[in-house]
């Protein structure tokens, strides 16, 4: 199998395992997005909801596991990426153009996937360690109520849209650039690719956003 | 001839030797805005000589756009702040009086600096000698029709041949990547009849010389399209992340 892991080691390989990744998280986030937007009905729904995935741990486990795997080869090869991108101009140029030739959020995606990756360590502090071992969300099922104690926290709240937001620049650039990797750029269908993307990204963020500013300043709807 | 002239500052990247360290000279100038980007470098250049003064260096040949020898970065970008020309296509016009211009090198690992603006673009040759040609024996003229290519690939693998190998690609990258240049000379094989037989040889003989000396990889900025003075087209990446995709799949090459 020496073959393939040189494959996936060259230059594309690396690109193509970025692409295959990202499209992964594309899909987790619009799973992930559906069961947040729930808040939005209420404490019954959302506690109901969580409680049946709850119900299904051993397979959430596994699920959790796979999705961590994704995660961290998306980290791992996006920051060899870089630094070996770095690497391939020794000495930059003094006067740099390249606002002229293209679009800041391709050119700042190891910028705003960092801020994003900090963000997620503090999200899972915050939110998924709470919901699984905190004994009174965990053990009495209140889990709406965990959710609206970490967003009355407005520094909390403000650095989730920051990020959300971040994450919408991520996914702009990311979501249309797995397609061309994959070598999907077809006169047909790329532009249509390329608006979907640029849909995807604004909703995601904004749904995204949408619930610590429902809580904050909303009190979520009380 | 009574016309009136631009005065510009120049600030020009001069440096002796590979390994000895550079800075930017500032050449202060008036010039016709007829005068194209390297008739200005030729009189400034007459003026150092003039005076027992080591000329700038800098490589150009056919000044008509074809030949993809000349490549300077103009204010940050490769073959200045026009669309689809070549350094030599650049006139002074496209600049005001009292602008500040900075002349820099290509800048990628690949690409070596010799000396002042000149860089050794070789490892481009390097990434052809691996897989860019045809080794089977195609014989002499064949009939017309015998060998049937649709008008629009025909176009398309002639948009692909058009690259000139001048390195604006790389130039521009902010990876120093040379996709754009290896998937036009992929392209301009995989599209067409008689590329077929080293189809999957190619892709991956190519990708991997392109690996191997220090090119970075793609991050799909598209810069590179932007750049390009014969404006090919980041699709051919694409094209070339099929081939490559599909050359890994079948292709009988276990050790490449």
């Amino acid at each position: 199998m020496g073959w393939l892991s040189r494959a996936l080691n060259s230059s594309i390989g690396k690109k193509f395992v970025m692409a295959l990744t990202g499209i992964c998280l594309i899909l987790f986030l619009v799973i992930h997005l559906i069961n947040n937007l729930t808040l939005f009905a209420g404490p019954e729904l959302f506690n109901s909801v969580v409680k049946g995935l709850d119900g299904i741990k051993p397979l959430i486990r596994v699920i959790e596991v796979i999705l961590a795997l994704i995660f961290i080869f998306h980290i791992y090869e996006g920051v060899r990426l870089w630094w070996e991108n770095k690497k391939a101009r020794p000495v930059n140029y003094t006067v740099n153009g390249s606002s002229k030739n293209s679009d800041i959020f391709s050119r700042t995606m190891i910028w705003t996937g960092s801020i994003v990756f900090i963000f997620l360590v503090i999200h899972l502090r915050t939110l998924w360690v709470t919901f699984n071992f905190d004994p009174t969300v965990h053990e009495g099922h209140r889990y709406y109520d965990a959710v609206v104690s970490a967003f009355q926290s407005p520094v909390y709240s403000l650095f989730y849209v920051v990020a959300v937001v971040i994450l919408g620049f991520h996914l702009n650039h990311g979501f249309q650039s797995a397609f061309q990797t994959f070598g999907w750029n077809h006169k047909k269908y790329f532009p249509f690719i390329q608006k979907l993307g640029m849909i995807y990204s604004t909703l995601t963020a904004l749904a995204f956003a949408s619930i610590p500013i429902y809580f904050l300043f909303f009190f979520g709807g009380k | 001839m009574n016309e009136k002239k631009i005065n510009l500052t120049l600030k020009i990247w001069r440096q002796v030797s590979p390994k000895s360290p550079g800075n930017f000279s500032e050449y202060k100038i008036a010039v016709s805005p007829d005068s194209s980007f390297l008739e200005m470098l030729d009189e400034i250049n007459n003026d150092l000589e003039s005076r027992s003064l080591e000329p700038i260096a800098f490589e150009s040949d056919c000044r008509e756009g074809i030949c993809g020898t000349c490549g300077l970065v103009i204010n940050g970008e490769p073959h200045g702040p026009l669309r689809k020309i070549a350094t030599c296509q650049l006139h002074m016009r496209n600049f005001k009086d009292g602008d500040t211009i900075y002349v820099e090198p290509f800048r990628a690992k690949a690409f070596p600096l010799v000396k002042d603006l000149i860089v050794d673009r070789s490892a481009m040759d390097r990434i052809m000698e691996a897989g860019g040609f045809i080794s089977v024996n195609t014989g002499s003229i064949p009939d017309a029709n015998a060998i049937q290519v649709p008008k629009d690939i025909a176009s398309e693998a002639m948009d692909a041949a058009s690259c000139i190998g001048c390195g604006a690609c790389v130039a521009s990258c902010k990876n120093a990547s040379a996709m754009l240049f290896v998937s036009a000379k992929v392209s301009q094989f995989a599209l067409l009849p008689q590329g077929q037989t080293e189809r999957y040889n190619r892709v991956e003989a190519m990708v991997k010389k392109m690996d191997e000396l220090g090119f970075g990889a793609c991050s799909n900025t598209y810069a590179c399209e932007a750049e390009c003075p014969k404006g090919i087209s980041v699709k051919n990446i694409a094209r070339m992340n099929r081939e490559y995709f599909m050359a890994k799949v079948k292709s009988d090459n276990v050790e490449v």
